[in-house]
Protein backbone atom coordinates (compact mmCIF):
# COMPACT_ATOMS: atom_id res chain seq x y z
CA UNK A 1 0.00 0.00 0.00
CA UNK A 2 1.56 3.31 -1.02
CA UNK A 3 1.54 5.25 2.34
CA UNK A 4 0.25 8.90 1.52
CA UNK A 5 -0.58 9.31 5.16
CA UNK A 6 0.95 11.32 6.72
CA UNK A 7 0.80 11.03 10.31
CA UNK A 8 1.30 13.64 13.55
CA UNK A 9 2.42 16.16 11.87
CA UNK A 10 4.21 18.62 14.21
CA UNK A 11 2.94 22.11 14.95
CA UNK A 12 5.98 23.74 12.90
CA UNK A 13 4.67 21.59 9.79
CA UNK A 14 1.37 22.68 10.04
CA UNK A 15 2.44 26.01 10.37
CA UNK A 16 4.28 26.03 7.51
CA UNK A 17 1.68 24.30 5.42
CA UNK A 18 -0.90 27.40 6.53
CA UNK A 19 1.31 29.63 5.36
CA UNK A 20 1.99 28.15 1.98
CA UNK A 21 0.02 29.10 -1.01
CA UNK A 22 -2.50 31.83 0.59
CA UNK A 23 -3.63 33.17 -3.01
CA UNK A 24 -6.09 31.81 -5.17
CA UNK A 25 -3.29 32.22 -8.17
CA UNK A 26 -0.69 29.76 -6.51
CA UNK A 27 -3.52 27.54 -5.29
CA UNK A 28 -4.86 27.10 -9.07
CA UNK A 29 -1.06 26.22 -9.84
CA UNK A 30 -0.95 24.04 -7.38
CA UNK A 31 -4.56 22.28 -8.74
CA UNK A 32 -5.01 22.96 -12.42
CA UNK A 33 -8.22 21.96 -12.78
CA UNK A 34 -10.84 24.72 -13.28
CA UNK A 35 -12.51 25.80 -9.39
CA UNK A 36 -15.27 28.27 -8.83
CA UNK A 37 -14.40 27.78 -5.46
CA UNK A 38 -12.61 29.56 -2.95
CA UNK A 39 -9.39 28.69 -0.64
CA UNK A 40 -9.70 28.70 2.90
CA UNK A 41 -7.21 29.70 5.05
CA UNK A 42 -7.50 28.92 9.04
CA UNK A 43 -5.03 30.02 11.88
CA UNK A 44 -4.58 29.71 15.64
CA UNK A 45 -8.15 29.39 15.40
CA UNK A 46 -10.36 28.90 19.11
CA UNK A 47 -13.57 27.89 20.38
CA UNK A 48 -14.91 27.60 23.71
CA UNK A 49 -18.06 26.83 25.21
CA UNK A 50 -17.87 27.89 28.70
CA UNK A 51 -14.96 26.10 30.58
CA UNK A 52 -14.58 23.54 27.75
CA UNK A 53 -12.24 24.09 25.35
CA UNK A 54 -13.61 22.62 22.29
CA UNK A 55 -11.08 23.84 19.31
CA UNK A 56 -7.14 24.53 20.38
CA UNK A 57 -5.49 26.33 17.99
CA UNK A 58 -6.51 24.94 14.08
CA UNK A 59 -4.07 25.89 11.60
CA UNK A 60 -5.01 24.70 8.18
CA UNK A 61 -5.12 26.01 4.74
CA UNK A 62 -7.79 24.37 2.04
CA UNK A 63 -6.88 25.18 -1.64
CA UNK A 64 -9.93 26.28 -3.56
CA UNK A 65 -11.75 23.58 -4.96
CA UNK A 66 -10.50 20.50 -2.92
CA UNK A 67 -12.74 18.39 -1.25
CA UNK A 68 -11.70 18.32 2.61
CA UNK A 69 -13.57 15.54 4.97
CA UNK A 70 -13.08 15.94 8.79
CA UNK A 71 -13.21 12.79 10.77
CA UNK A 72 -13.03 12.06 14.30
CA UNK A 73 -14.97 10.97 17.71
CA UNK A 74 -17.84 12.17 18.45
CA UNK A 75 -17.20 15.70 20.67
CA UNK A 76 -13.64 16.37 18.70
CA UNK A 77 -14.46 19.77 17.77
CA UNK A 78 -15.03 18.91 14.34
CA UNK A 79 -18.56 20.10 14.03
CA UNK A 80 -17.74 23.13 15.88
CA UNK A 81 -15.07 23.89 13.55
CA UNK A 82 -17.20 23.35 10.30
CA UNK A 83 -20.17 25.62 12.32
CA UNK A 84 -16.85 28.11 12.81
CA UNK A 85 -16.02 28.13 8.57
CA UNK A 86 -20.02 28.29 7.86
CA UNK A 87 -20.54 31.44 10.11
CA UNK A 88 -22.76 29.68 12.42
CA UNK A 89 -21.25 30.68 15.79
CA UNK A 90 -18.75 33.44 16.43
CA UNK A 91 -14.56 32.86 16.76
CA UNK A 92 -13.11 33.25 20.27
CA UNK A 93 -9.37 33.81 18.62
CA UNK A 94 -7.53 33.43 15.84
CA UNK A 95 -9.15 33.94 11.77
CA UNK A 96 -11.12 31.76 8.60
CA UNK A 97 -10.20 33.96 5.92
CA UNK A 98 -11.43 33.17 2.52
CA UNK A 99 -8.73 35.13 0.16
CA UNK A 100 -11.53 37.68 -0.90
CA UNK A 101 -14.77 39.53 0.32
CA UNK A 102 -17.40 36.49 0.53
CA UNK A 103 -21.05 36.89 -0.18
CA UNK A 104 -23.21 35.46 2.03
CA UNK A 105 -24.61 32.99 -1.12
CA UNK A 106 -20.80 32.05 -1.66
CA UNK A 107 -20.97 29.47 1.60
CA UNK A 108 -23.65 26.85 1.80
CA UNK A 109 -24.31 24.72 4.58
CA UNK A 110 -25.77 20.63 4.36
CA UNK A 111 -26.66 19.65 7.86
CA UNK A 112 -27.96 15.99 8.80
CA UNK A 113 -31.34 17.08 8.95
CA UNK A 114 -32.84 18.17 6.26
CA UNK A 115 -34.20 21.02 7.23
CA UNK A 116 -36.82 21.49 5.04
CA UNK A 117 -40.07 23.85 5.58
CA UNK A 118 -43.02 21.26 5.82
CA UNK A 119 -45.06 24.13 4.54
CA UNK A 120 -43.52 24.81 1.30
CA UNK A 121 -43.70 22.69 -1.40
CA UNK A 122 -40.36 21.75 -2.97
CA UNK A 123 -39.99 24.07 -5.69
CA UNK A 124 -40.28 26.66 -3.09
CA UNK A 125 -38.01 25.16 -0.77
CA UNK A 126 -35.06 25.26 -3.33
CA UNK A 127 -36.07 28.96 -3.93
CA UNK A 128 -35.30 29.48 -0.58
CA UNK A 129 -31.43 28.89 -1.28
CA UNK A 130 -31.12 32.03 -3.50
CA UNK A 131 -30.82 34.02 -0.94
CA UNK A 132 -31.41 37.69 -1.42
CA UNK A 133 -32.32 36.64 -5.32
CA UNK A 134 -35.54 34.60 -4.36
CA UNK A 135 -37.63 37.42 -6.35
CA UNK A 136 -35.82 37.51 -9.21
CA UNK A 137 -37.36 36.72 -12.10
CA UNK A 138 -35.11 33.10 -12.83
CA UNK A 139 -35.70 32.33 -9.48
CA UNK A 140 -38.16 29.38 -10.65
CA UNK A 141 -35.97 28.66 -13.21
CA UNK A 142 -32.89 28.08 -11.55
CA UNK A 143 -34.78 26.37 -8.71
CA UNK A 144 -35.62 23.69 -11.35
CA UNK A 145 -32.64 22.98 -12.60
CA UNK A 146 -31.14 22.54 -8.85
CA UNK A 147 -33.96 20.15 -8.87
CA UNK A 148 -32.88 18.26 -11.98
CA UNK A 149 -29.31 18.65 -10.94
CA UNK A 150 -30.47 16.05 -7.99
CA UNK A 151 -32.52 14.07 -9.81
CA UNK A 152 -35.88 15.54 -8.53
CA UNK A 153 -37.17 17.66 -11.08
CA UNK A 154 -41.06 15.58 -10.96
CA UNK A 155 -41.42 16.52 -7.41
CA UNK A 156 -41.36 19.53 -7.77
CA UNK A 157 -44.80 20.21 -6.60
CA UNK A 158 -44.77 17.94 -3.71
CA UNK A 159 -44.72 18.61 0.32
CA UNK A 160 -41.78 17.48 1.63
CA UNK A 161 -43.61 14.76 4.08
CA UNK A 162 -44.33 12.82 0.95
CA UNK A 163 -40.47 12.37 0.34
CA UNK A 164 -37.93 9.73 1.48
CA UNK A 165 -35.25 10.64 3.79
CA UNK A 166 -33.39 10.20 0.96
CA UNK A 167 -35.24 12.82 -1.31
CA UNK A 168 -35.37 15.22 1.28
CA UNK A 169 -31.77 15.59 1.86
CA UNK A 170 -31.60 15.23 -2.20
CA UNK A 171 -33.65 18.72 -2.00
CA UNK A 172 -31.87 19.87 0.90
CA UNK A 173 -28.73 19.63 -1.31
CA UNK A 174 -30.43 21.49 -4.49
CA UNK A 175 -31.42 24.62 -2.00
CA UNK A 176 -27.49 24.28 -1.42
CA UNK A 177 -26.76 24.17 -4.99
CA UNK A 178 -29.00 26.75 -5.99
CA UNK A 179 -27.23 29.69 -5.51
CA UNK A 180 -23.89 28.42 -7.16
CA UNK A 181 -22.00 28.40 -3.52
CA UNK A 182 -17.99 28.37 -3.34
CA UNK A 183 -17.72 26.83 -0.36
CA UNK A 184 -20.30 23.97 0.48
CA UNK A 185 -20.14 22.85 4.18
CA UNK A 186 -21.32 19.25 5.00
CA UNK A 187 -22.30 18.37 8.49
CA UNK A 188 -22.87 14.61 8.35
CA UNK A 189 -25.34 15.09 5.95
CA UNK A 190 -25.77 11.62 5.10
CA UNK A 191 -25.69 10.31 8.87
CA UNK A 192 -29.51 9.42 8.99
CA UNK A 193 -29.76 7.69 5.76
CA UNK A 194 -29.71 3.92 5.00
CA UNK A 195 -26.51 2.70 3.90
CA UNK A 196 -27.90 1.75 0.35
CA UNK A 197 -29.29 5.38 -0.37
CA UNK A 198 -26.30 6.76 1.48
CA UNK A 199 -24.12 5.36 -0.96
CA UNK A 200 -25.91 7.12 -4.18
CA UNK A 201 -26.00 9.77 -2.27
CA UNK A 202 -22.03 9.46 -2.41
CA UNK A 203 -22.35 9.41 -5.71
CA UNK A 204 -24.16 12.07 -6.05
CA UNK A 205 -22.34 14.38 -3.86
CA UNK A 206 -18.87 13.17 -5.89
CA UNK A 207 -20.83 14.06 -9.28
CA UNK A 208 -21.49 17.65 -8.25
CA UNK A 209 -18.85 18.17 -6.34
CA UNK A 210 -16.93 17.87 -9.64
CA UNK A 211 -19.19 19.82 -12.25
CA UNK A 212 -19.09 22.34 -10.27
CA UNK A 213 -15.95 22.45 -8.84
CA UNK A 214 -16.88 24.23 -5.02
CA UNK A 215 -14.36 23.66 -2.09
CA UNK A 216 -16.13 20.94 -0.20
CA UNK A 217 -15.75 20.06 3.41
CA UNK A 218 -17.65 17.07 5.03
CA UNK A 219 -17.55 16.46 8.73
CA UNK A 220 -18.55 12.76 8.70
CA UNK A 221 -17.69 10.25 11.79
CA UNK A 222 -17.67 7.63 8.65
CA UNK A 223 -13.84 7.04 7.77
CA UNK A 224 -15.06 5.02 4.68
CA UNK A 225 -17.50 7.80 3.21
CA UNK A 226 -14.49 10.48 4.03
CA UNK A 227 -12.00 8.08 1.76
CA UNK A 228 -14.48 7.86 -0.68
CA UNK A 229 -14.90 11.26 -0.83
CA UNK A 230 -12.38 13.43 -0.39
CA UNK A 231 -8.77 14.83 -1.29
CA UNK A 232 -7.72 14.68 1.73
CA UNK A 233 -8.68 13.77 5.47
CA UNK A 234 -8.05 15.64 8.56
CA UNK A 235 -8.23 13.83 11.72
CA UNK A 236 -8.87 15.91 14.78
CA UNK A 237 -8.51 14.68 18.41
CA UNK A 238 -9.28 16.90 21.55
CA UNK A 239 -9.14 20.36 19.16
CA UNK A 240 -6.69 19.86 17.42
CA UNK A 241 -5.51 18.21 13.87
CA UNK A 242 -4.03 15.22 14.93
CA UNK A 243 -3.54 14.09 11.28
CA UNK A 244 -3.63 14.99 8.11
CA UNK A 245 -4.09 12.53 5.13
CA UNK A 246 -4.08 12.54 1.02
CA UNK A 247 -6.02 10.43 -0.66
CA UNK A 248 -4.75 9.93 -4.13
CA UNK A 249 -7.01 7.67 -5.64
CA UNK A 250 -8.69 8.17 -9.24
CA UNK A 251 -12.14 9.79 -9.57
CA UNK A 252 -15.21 8.97 -9.70
CA UNK A 253 -13.93 6.48 -6.72
CA UNK A 254 -14.28 2.91 -6.83
CA UNK A 255 -15.69 1.72 -3.77
CA UNK A 256 -14.16 -0.55 -2.27
CA UNK A 257 -10.77 -1.08 -3.89
CA UNK A 258 -7.93 -2.13 -1.84
CA UNK A 259 -6.23 1.84 -1.69
CA UNK A 260 -9.23 3.12 -0.28
CA UNK A 261 -9.86 0.01 2.26
CA UNK A 262 -6.41 0.18 3.24
CA UNK A 263 -6.48 4.17 3.70
CA UNK A 264 -9.70 3.33 5.54
CA UNK A 265 -7.54 0.90 7.63
CA UNK A 266 -4.94 3.45 9.12
CA UNK A 267 -7.46 6.35 9.64
CA UNK A 268 -9.49 4.33 12.10
CA UNK A 269 -6.34 2.17 13.33
CA UNK A 270 -5.50 6.09 14.44
CA UNK A 271 -8.69 6.90 16.28
CA UNK A 272 -8.79 3.38 17.74
CA UNK A 273 -5.58 3.82 19.24
CA UNK A 274 -6.18 7.46 20.25
CA UNK A 275 -8.73 5.77 22.28
CA UNK A 276 -6.35 3.55 24.18
CA UNK A 277 -4.31 6.28 25.03
CA UNK A 278 -6.58 7.82 26.75
CA UNK B 1 -31.54 -6.78 4.54
CA UNK B 2 -33.66 -8.68 1.62
CA UNK B 3 -36.18 -9.73 4.16
CA UNK B 4 -36.55 -6.79 5.78
CA UNK B 5 -37.12 -4.70 2.05
CA UNK B 6 -39.77 -7.49 1.31
CA UNK B 7 -41.91 -6.81 3.63
CA UNK B 8 -43.50 -4.09 2.49
CA UNK B 9 -45.51 -1.55 5.33
CA UNK B 10 -48.41 0.32 4.36
CA UNK B 11 -47.16 4.10 3.53
CA UNK B 12 -50.36 5.06 5.77
CA UNK B 13 -53.17 4.24 8.06
CA UNK B 14 -56.54 4.02 5.46
CA UNK B 15 -59.35 4.95 7.08
CA UNK B 16 -62.25 3.73 5.22
CA UNK B 17 -63.88 6.90 3.13
CA UNK B 18 -66.26 7.59 5.75
CA UNK B 19 -69.44 9.23 4.07
CA UNK B 20 -70.61 12.79 5.51
CA UNK B 21 -74.01 11.11 6.51
CA UNK B 22 -72.55 8.30 9.16
CA UNK B 23 -71.59 11.33 11.89
CA UNK B 24 -75.40 11.81 11.78
CA UNK B 25 -76.40 8.87 12.23
CA UNK B 26 -76.24 9.12 16.08
CA UNK B 27 -77.74 12.12 16.78
CA UNK B 28 -80.85 11.38 14.69
CA UNK B 29 -81.31 7.98 16.27
CA UNK B 30 -81.23 9.75 19.64
CA UNK B 31 -83.93 11.69 18.78
CA UNK B 32 -85.91 9.41 17.02
CA UNK B 33 -85.86 7.23 20.55
CA UNK B 34 -86.43 10.72 21.99
CA UNK B 35 -89.65 10.85 19.99
CA UNK B 36 -90.78 7.94 20.49
CA UNK B 37 -90.23 8.44 24.45
CA UNK B 38 -92.53 11.20 24.59
CA UNK B 39 -95.31 9.89 21.94
CA UNK B 40 -95.40 6.78 24.44
CA UNK B 41 -95.63 8.78 27.31
CA UNK B 42 -92.43 7.14 29.06
CA UNK B 43 -91.21 10.54 29.54
CA UNK B 44 -94.01 12.60 30.40
CA UNK B 45 -93.93 15.92 27.87
CA UNK B 46 -93.74 18.28 31.29
CA UNK B 47 -90.25 17.25 31.51
CA UNK B 48 -89.55 17.00 28.05
CA UNK B 49 -91.51 17.81 25.06
CA UNK B 50 -91.50 15.25 22.13
CA UNK B 51 -88.85 16.96 19.14
CA UNK B 52 -91.91 17.07 17.32
CA UNK B 53 -92.89 20.33 19.68
CA UNK B 54 -90.04 21.55 19.73
CA UNK B 55 -89.53 21.93 16.05
CA UNK B 56 -93.43 23.00 15.70
CA UNK B 57 -92.30 26.00 18.43
CA UNK B 58 -89.51 26.69 16.56
CA UNK B 59 -91.40 26.71 13.06
CA UNK B 60 -93.84 29.39 15.20
CA UNK B 61 -90.90 31.44 16.23
CA UNK B 62 -89.65 31.75 13.03
CA UNK B 63 -92.96 32.55 11.55
CA UNK B 64 -92.89 35.72 14.19
CA UNK B 65 -89.27 36.25 12.92
CA UNK B 66 -88.21 36.37 16.87
CA UNK B 67 -85.49 33.09 16.08
CA UNK B 68 -83.47 34.94 13.44
CA UNK B 69 -83.71 38.05 15.43
CA UNK B 70 -82.50 36.47 18.31
CA UNK B 71 -79.94 34.07 16.46
CA UNK B 72 -78.57 37.25 14.73
CA UNK B 73 -78.24 38.53 18.18
CA UNK B 74 -76.26 35.95 19.70
CA UNK B 75 -74.03 35.54 16.14
CA UNK B 76 -73.28 39.40 16.58
CA UNK B 77 -72.39 39.10 20.17
CA UNK B 78 -70.09 35.79 19.31
CA UNK B 79 -68.05 37.24 16.33
CA UNK B 80 -67.80 40.53 17.55
CA UNK B 81 -66.13 39.37 20.96
CA UNK B 82 -64.29 36.63 19.58
CA UNK B 83 -62.47 39.07 17.07
CA UNK B 84 -61.67 41.38 19.84
CA UNK B 85 -60.74 39.11 22.31
CA UNK B 86 -59.14 36.68 19.75
CA UNK B 87 -56.89 39.99 18.05
CA UNK B 88 -55.86 41.08 21.57
CA UNK B 89 -54.49 37.15 22.63
CA UNK B 90 -53.25 36.91 18.88
CA UNK B 91 -51.20 40.20 18.95
CA UNK B 92 -49.74 39.08 22.61
CA UNK B 93 -49.13 35.98 21.88
CA UNK B 94 -46.92 37.11 18.99
CA UNK B 95 -45.21 39.78 20.56
CA UNK B 96 -44.16 37.57 23.79
CA UNK B 97 -43.38 34.50 21.74
CA UNK B 98 -41.00 36.76 19.56
CA UNK B 99 -40.05 39.07 22.08
CA UNK B 100 -38.44 38.43 25.75
CA UNK B 101 -38.82 41.60 26.84
CA UNK B 102 -42.36 41.93 26.26
CA UNK B 103 -42.79 38.73 27.51
CA UNK B 104 -41.06 39.67 30.68
CA UNK B 105 -43.17 42.36 31.01
CA UNK B 106 -46.58 40.89 30.35
CA UNK B 107 -46.91 36.95 30.87
CA UNK B 108 -47.07 36.72 34.34
CA UNK B 109 -49.47 39.22 35.09
CA UNK B 110 -51.51 37.45 32.05
CA UNK B 111 -51.37 34.11 33.95
CA UNK B 112 -52.54 35.73 36.61
CA UNK B 113 -55.22 36.79 35.27
CA UNK B 114 -56.16 34.14 33.51
CA UNK B 115 -56.19 31.78 36.29
CA UNK B 116 -59.31 34.08 37.60
CA UNK B 117 -62.46 32.35 35.89
CA UNK B 118 -63.77 35.01 33.65
CA UNK B 119 -67.09 34.11 34.43
CA UNK B 120 -67.03 35.15 37.99
CA UNK B 121 -66.41 38.52 36.77
CA UNK B 122 -70.10 38.68 35.71
CA UNK B 123 -71.31 41.01 38.52
CA UNK B 124 -68.41 43.58 38.14
CA UNK B 125 -69.44 43.35 34.40
CA UNK B 126 -72.83 44.00 35.14
CA UNK B 127 -72.50 46.92 37.83
CA UNK B 128 -69.95 48.45 35.09
CA UNK B 129 -71.80 48.16 31.93
CA UNK B 130 -75.08 46.91 33.20
CA UNK B 131 -77.08 44.86 30.57
CA UNK B 132 -75.59 46.42 27.77
CA UNK B 133 -74.25 44.87 24.70
CA UNK B 134 -70.64 45.76 26.09
CA UNK B 135 -71.21 43.64 29.16
CA UNK B 136 -71.69 40.56 26.66
CA UNK B 137 -68.81 41.33 24.48
CA UNK B 138 -66.32 42.12 27.34
CA UNK B 139 -66.91 38.29 28.72
CA UNK B 140 -66.63 37.16 25.17
CA UNK B 141 -63.37 38.56 24.46
CA UNK B 142 -62.05 38.43 28.08
CA UNK B 143 -62.59 34.35 27.65
CA UNK B 144 -61.46 33.78 24.40
CA UNK B 145 -58.21 36.27 24.50
CA UNK B 146 -56.45 33.19 26.78
CA UNK B 147 -57.32 30.26 24.30
CA UNK B 148 -55.60 32.33 21.75
CA UNK B 149 -53.11 33.98 23.50
CA UNK B 150 -51.33 30.34 24.74
CA UNK B 151 -51.59 28.27 22.16
CA UNK B 152 -49.98 31.58 19.70
CA UNK B 153 -47.85 32.11 22.60
CA UNK B 154 -46.44 28.23 22.46
CA UNK B 155 -46.84 27.80 18.68
CA UNK B 156 -44.12 30.54 18.34
CA UNK B 157 -42.10 29.32 20.90
CA UNK B 158 -41.88 25.74 19.92
CA UNK B 159 -41.07 26.48 15.92
CA UNK B 160 -38.36 24.04 14.92
CA UNK B 161 -35.29 26.36 16.06
CA UNK B 162 -33.41 24.31 13.58
CA UNK B 163 -35.80 25.62 10.73
CA UNK B 164 -35.20 29.47 12.39
CA UNK B 165 -31.19 28.95 11.67
CA UNK B 166 -31.58 27.71 8.16
CA UNK B 167 -33.77 30.52 7.60
CA UNK B 168 -31.23 32.98 9.16
CA UNK B 169 -27.92 30.88 7.29
CA UNK B 170 -30.38 31.52 3.62
CA UNK B 171 -30.29 35.34 4.84
CA UNK B 172 -33.74 35.74 5.30
CA UNK B 173 -34.59 39.05 6.92
CA UNK B 174 -37.03 39.26 10.19
CA UNK B 175 -40.19 39.79 8.46
CA UNK B 176 -39.51 37.35 5.65
CA UNK B 177 -38.41 34.52 8.60
CA UNK B 178 -41.56 35.51 10.40
CA UNK B 179 -43.87 34.85 7.50
CA UNK B 180 -41.94 31.87 6.33
CA UNK B 181 -41.24 30.57 8.77
CA UNK B 182 -42.22 31.31 12.12
CA UNK B 183 -45.98 32.01 11.41
CA UNK B 184 -46.29 28.89 8.75
CA UNK B 185 -44.94 26.83 12.21
CA UNK B 186 -47.00 28.20 15.02
CA UNK B 187 -49.94 27.87 12.53
CA UNK B 188 -51.59 24.23 14.02
CA UNK B 189 -51.42 25.55 17.62
CA UNK B 190 -52.96 28.77 16.82
CA UNK B 191 -55.88 26.46 15.30
CA UNK B 192 -56.00 24.64 17.85
CA UNK B 193 -56.30 27.64 20.10
CA UNK B 194 -59.12 29.42 18.22
CA UNK B 195 -61.12 25.64 18.29
CA UNK B 196 -60.50 26.33 22.46
CA UNK B 197 -61.78 29.32 22.02
CA UNK B 198 -65.17 28.85 19.69
CA UNK B 199 -65.89 26.67 22.91
CA UNK B 200 -65.28 29.34 25.32
CA UNK B 201 -67.44 31.88 22.99
CA UNK B 202 -70.53 29.97 23.61
CA UNK B 203 -70.09 28.86 26.54
CA UNK B 204 -69.83 32.41 28.06
CA UNK B 205 -72.10 33.99 25.84
CA UNK B 206 -74.88 31.14 27.04
CA UNK B 207 -74.31 32.50 30.47
CA UNK B 208 -74.09 36.15 29.64
CA UNK B 209 -77.55 36.03 28.35
CA UNK B 210 -79.29 34.28 30.57
CA UNK B 211 -78.27 36.08 33.41
CA UNK B 212 -77.92 39.74 31.86
CA UNK B 213 -79.54 40.37 28.61
CA UNK B 214 -82.79 41.52 26.94
CA UNK B 215 -82.11 39.75 23.86
CA UNK B 216 -80.49 36.80 22.31
CA UNK B 217 -80.74 32.87 22.53
CA UNK B 218 -79.73 33.03 26.53
CA UNK B 219 -82.37 35.71 26.68
CA UNK B 220 -85.04 33.68 24.72
CA UNK B 221 -84.63 30.75 26.91
CA UNK B 222 -84.77 32.69 29.65
CA UNK B 223 -88.13 34.41 28.98
CA UNK B 224 -89.37 30.94 27.66
CA UNK B 225 -88.71 29.72 30.91
CA UNK B 226 -90.54 32.38 32.74
CA UNK B 227 -93.86 31.24 30.84
CA UNK B 228 -93.35 27.34 31.67
CA UNK B 229 -92.68 27.00 27.01
CA UNK B 230 -90.70 24.24 27.88
CA UNK B 231 -90.32 23.55 24.26
CA UNK B 232 -88.86 26.88 23.40
CA UNK B 233 -86.46 26.02 26.37
CA UNK B 234 -85.23 22.99 24.55
CA UNK B 235 -85.02 24.24 21.43
CA UNK B 236 -82.58 27.14 22.28
CA UNK B 237 -80.79 24.29 23.84
CA UNK B 238 -80.46 22.30 20.14
CA UNK B 239 -79.92 25.59 18.25
CA UNK B 240 -76.81 26.25 20.77
CA UNK B 241 -75.19 22.89 19.89
CA UNK B 242 -75.54 23.29 16.26
CA UNK B 243 -74.05 27.11 16.32
CA UNK B 244 -71.47 25.69 18.31
CA UNK B 245 -70.83 22.48 15.35
CA UNK B 246 -70.86 25.08 12.74
CA UNK B 247 -68.39 26.74 14.35
CA UNK B 248 -65.83 23.94 14.39
CA UNK B 249 -66.67 22.76 11.11
CA UNK B 250 -65.78 26.86 10.05
CA UNK B 251 -62.26 26.20 11.87
CA UNK B 252 -61.49 22.74 10.77
CA UNK B 253 -62.41 24.09 7.08
CA UNK B 254 -60.04 26.33 7.53
CA UNK B 255 -57.68 24.60 8.96
CA UNK B 256 -57.98 21.82 6.05
CA UNK B 257 -57.25 24.96 3.85
CA UNK B 258 -54.02 26.36 5.55
CA UNK B 259 -52.43 23.43 6.49
CA UNK B 260 -52.61 21.11 3.36
CA UNK B 261 -49.11 21.20 3.71
CA UNK B 262 -49.71 19.09 7.34
CA UNK B 263 -49.34 15.33 7.38
CA UNK B 264 -52.87 14.30 9.38
CA UNK B 265 -54.17 16.37 6.51
CA UNK B 266 -52.83 14.81 4.04
CA UNK B 267 -55.65 12.70 1.84
CA UNK B 268 -54.53 9.48 0.30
Amino acid sequence: MQTALRTSLSETELASRSNFAPHARVVREERPVHTSGLPLSIRGLRKSFGDNEVLRGIDLHIPAGQFVAIVGKSGCGKSTLLRLIAGLEKIDAGSISFGQDIQPEDIRVMFQEPRLLPWARVLSNVEVGLGRDRASKDAHARAEKALTEVGLADKRDQWPSLLSGGQKQRVALARALVSRPRVLAFDEPLGALDALTRISMQRLLERVWRDQGFTAILVTHDVSEAVALADRVLVIEDGRIAHDVVVNAGRPRQRGSAELAGLEGSILSHLLSADDRT
Amino acid sequence: MSLIDSISLPRSIRLPRVDGLIQWILPLAVIAIWQIACVTGFVPTRVLPAPSDVALAGWKLLLSGELVRNIWVSFWRASVGFLIGGSIGFAFGLANGLSQLSAKLTDTTLQMVRNVPHLALIPLVILWFGIDESAKLFLVALGVFFPIYLNTLHGIRTVDPQLIEMGRIYGMTDGELFRRVIFPGALPSIFLGIRFALGIMWLTLIVAETIAASSGLGYMAMQAREFMLIDVVVLSILIYALLGKLADSASRLLERATLAWHPAFQKR
